[in-house]
């Protein structure tokens, strides 16, 4: 019963959040458009960080082809939409013009995510047999190839990049999907099926020896995260109206990379303080916009050196504020992951 | 025939200077089990290290003694690089879990590819020409006198470097740390050494491939490295990470293959093909073509 009202009022908050900044609640009061613009990404960047660490940081394999998956979820929900929305929208005809532009943005959001996953698990299947720099090399490759794939369909706009998706995606719909992939994430973790990850994580061949089916569980993993993935590329797309493959190279990848190492591999605030963090110093620096990603860079290198595990660690938040201990973290005695 | 004689010639000097960078990811690998993401940035200052050398031989005529300063000096600033990274950001994080060394790694790639903009510019360079240059007309087949240089010098670089892993103290002490690094701690070589010495023959020999490549394709920017620097690392899988003839022989099947997909396909689908090769090996034989098989222990 709580869970529900925790919902509601997060779904009413959100709402009135979403109204309120598109200035349509009270009048004269909006949020600038830069700022929410700011905003908005930075709640697309907390899906994609969340959702990368489901694999990065619990399960502890490394991948570093997110984008790609992100891409096919931009591609896939954006070519619905300008093809198909259309049609969708005449069949249900009497709903009013924001249930309307709802239904048109679920609908493409939920095939970017099927392919996307799709995607994941033809990409997983083979590669998450393998160990460690393997697998991050394999999954870089895979997410270049998806580039270069999208690059030669033409129906999508090829190099050109495929514009003229309408903005069906908001405040409200961006942090929607960010607090359900937290939700998502969270409660599998918590699961035993979670444990069994972070299993993996700690020793792949105690986990293994334990019964543990590891390359299922791999795979799983790797399947929900690029689903979500997907969904944060569909908001991506049908946010800033106008998608180019060169959004989606390895660089995206890696920017997703620096947020979850430094708020912390396997703590969930880690990720959304990652991604809060990167897009605010991003934005903040943008006067000095070559020297950001030096800056990046070397915090990596340095945060690598003298704290490897993240700013977060293991921890949630939470725990730093309660005695609680009810982190999913390491072991006591371990440290760094595995 | 011709134009498949000629495709050969085009991926075997494409293919050499693949080779020549895939020896470093092989050898660092070799002894720190790290894929050195860097590596490929190396390559990019060694280019750029010979772009400002031979700018400042521009007074004089090209020739081969030029060109030959040029290499050295390259080869020499990139070999300090390699040790310097080494020492920074290696070193401190070596004991540390694998995944901290590699995003490390990752971390020093995107250090040295958004400095090199902000030193460099972002902007390509165009190499000058280093040496005198010709072209040959062989059974209807054209080489480049640039061509001959990469495959010729690539050749003799590795045939060095054989002889130095063979014949040398310090190579036989590299091999030792390879098989065993704490092992051959305790048979008292001193290791750090032996992975500074690694890092700086792969830099250098990384350097070597950007002059040549330099003098090939002239065109030279501070991104170049990545694409280069990952075929690379396909092109050392592909053979068998951790071996050295293996190495070379990724190189030239990744540029043959390359160049003659280019040639008979299409040029799109250029940066997608050594990936492909790469998962496939990795599917169907893992250890890559020469490579010994790892029998996993706890």
């Amino acid at each position: 019963m709580k869970g529900w009202l925790t919902a509601a009022g997060v779904l009413g908050g959100l709402l009135l959040l979403n109204g309120l900044f598109a200035g349509a609640l009270l009048p004269g009061v909006a949020m600038p458009p830069y700022l929410l613009q700011v905003l908005c990404l930075a709640g697309i960047n907390i899906t994609l960080a969340v959702s990368l660490n489901l694999i990065n940081g619990f399960t502890g394999q490394f991948s570093i082809g997110h984008a790609g998956f992100m891409a096919i979820g931009a591609y896939a929900s954006a070519y619905f939409t300008v093809t198909f929305g259309d049609r969708l929208r005449a069949v249900f005809e009497f709903l009013p013009e924001f249930g309307r532009d709802s239904l048109v943005l679920l609908v493409a959001l939920s095939i970017g995510a099927v392919l996307a996953s799709i995607a994941g698990f033809f990409v997983g299947v083979p590669s998450l047999r393998l160990r460690g720099d393997y697998l991050a090399i394999v999954t870089l490759g895979f997410g270049e190839i998806i580039r270069v794939f999208i690059l030669n369909i033409d129906a999508v706009g090829g190099a050109r990049g495929y514009s003229g998706i309408p903005k069906l995606a908001n405040f409200f719909w961006i942090y929607f999907f960010a607090a359900a992939t937290i939700l998502v994430v969270y409660r599998i973790v918590h699961s035993s099926f979670g444990r069994t990850l972070v299993a993996i994580r700690e020793d792949e061949i105690a986990a293994e020896a334990m019964g543990v089916h590891t390359t299922r569980a791999k795979v799983i993993s790797f399947v929900v995260s690029s689903a979500m993935a997907g969904v944060a590329g569909g908001l991506f797309a049908h946010y800033l109206m106008y998608v180019h493959t060169n959004s989606f190279s390895f660089l995206r990848s890696f920017e997703i990379i620096i947020m979850i190492v430094i708020g912390g591999l396997g703590s969930i605030s880690g990720s959304v303080l990652g991604a809060v963090l990167f897009i605010s110093l991003t934005e903040g620096l943008r006067e000095f916009a070559q020297y950001r990603m030096v800056l990046f860079s070397l915090l990596l290198i340095v945060l690598m050196i003298v704290r490897p595990q993240g700013i977060l660690g293991h921890k949630e938040f939470v725990t730093f504020l309660t005695k609680r201990r009810r982190s999913i973290g390491a072991a006591p005695g371990t440290t760094g992951t595995g | 025939m011709t134009t498949f004689l000629q495709q050969l010639v085009n991926g075997l000097s494409l293919g050499s200077i693949y080779a020549l960078i895939a020896l470093g990811y092989t050898m660092v690998y070799g002894v720190l089990r790290l894929i050195n993401f860097a590596h490929g940035d190396v390559y990019m200052v060694g280019a750029y290290v010979g772009y400002f050398l031979s700018r400042r031989l521009q007074g004089s005529e090209p020739s081969f003694v030029s060109a030959l300063l040029v290499m050295l000096g390259s080869m020499i600033a990139c070999g300090l690089l390699g040790i310097l990274i080494e020492r920074l950001a290696y070193r401190p994080v070596r004991r540390e879990a694998r995944l901290t060394l590699l995003i490390t790694a990752i971390g020093v790639s995107l250090f040295i590819e958004n400095a090199a903009q902000l030193v460099f510019g972002p902007d390509p360079k165009f190499f000058p020409s280093l040496a005198p240059s010709a072209d040959f007309i062989v059974a209807g087949v054209r080489l480049t006198s640039e061509q001959i240089t990469v495959i010729v010098v690539s050749f003799l670089l590795m045939l060095l470097l054989r002889f130095f892993i063979l014949k040398t103290r310090t190579g036989k002490a590299m091999r030792a740390v390879s098989f065993s690094l704490d092992a051959a701690r305790l048979m008292g070589i001193s290791t750090d050494w032996i992975i500074s010495v690694t890092f700086a023959l792969g830099s250098a020999l990384a350097a070597a491939a950007g002059v040549l490549i330099g003098m090939q394709i002239p065109k030279i920017d501070p991104l170049m490295g990545i694409m280069y620097g990952l075929k690379a690392f396909v092109a050392a899988v592909l053979g068998g990470i951790g071996s050295i003839p293996g190495a070379v022989l990724g190189g030239l099947l990744i540029g043959t293959s390359e160049v003659m997909v280019v040639g008979y396909l299409s040029s799109t689908y250029r940066e997608a093909i050594a990936f492909g090769i790469l998962i496939l090996v990795l599917i169907l034989r893992p250890q890559g073509l020469l490579g010994r098989v790892h029998k996993e222990k706890v």
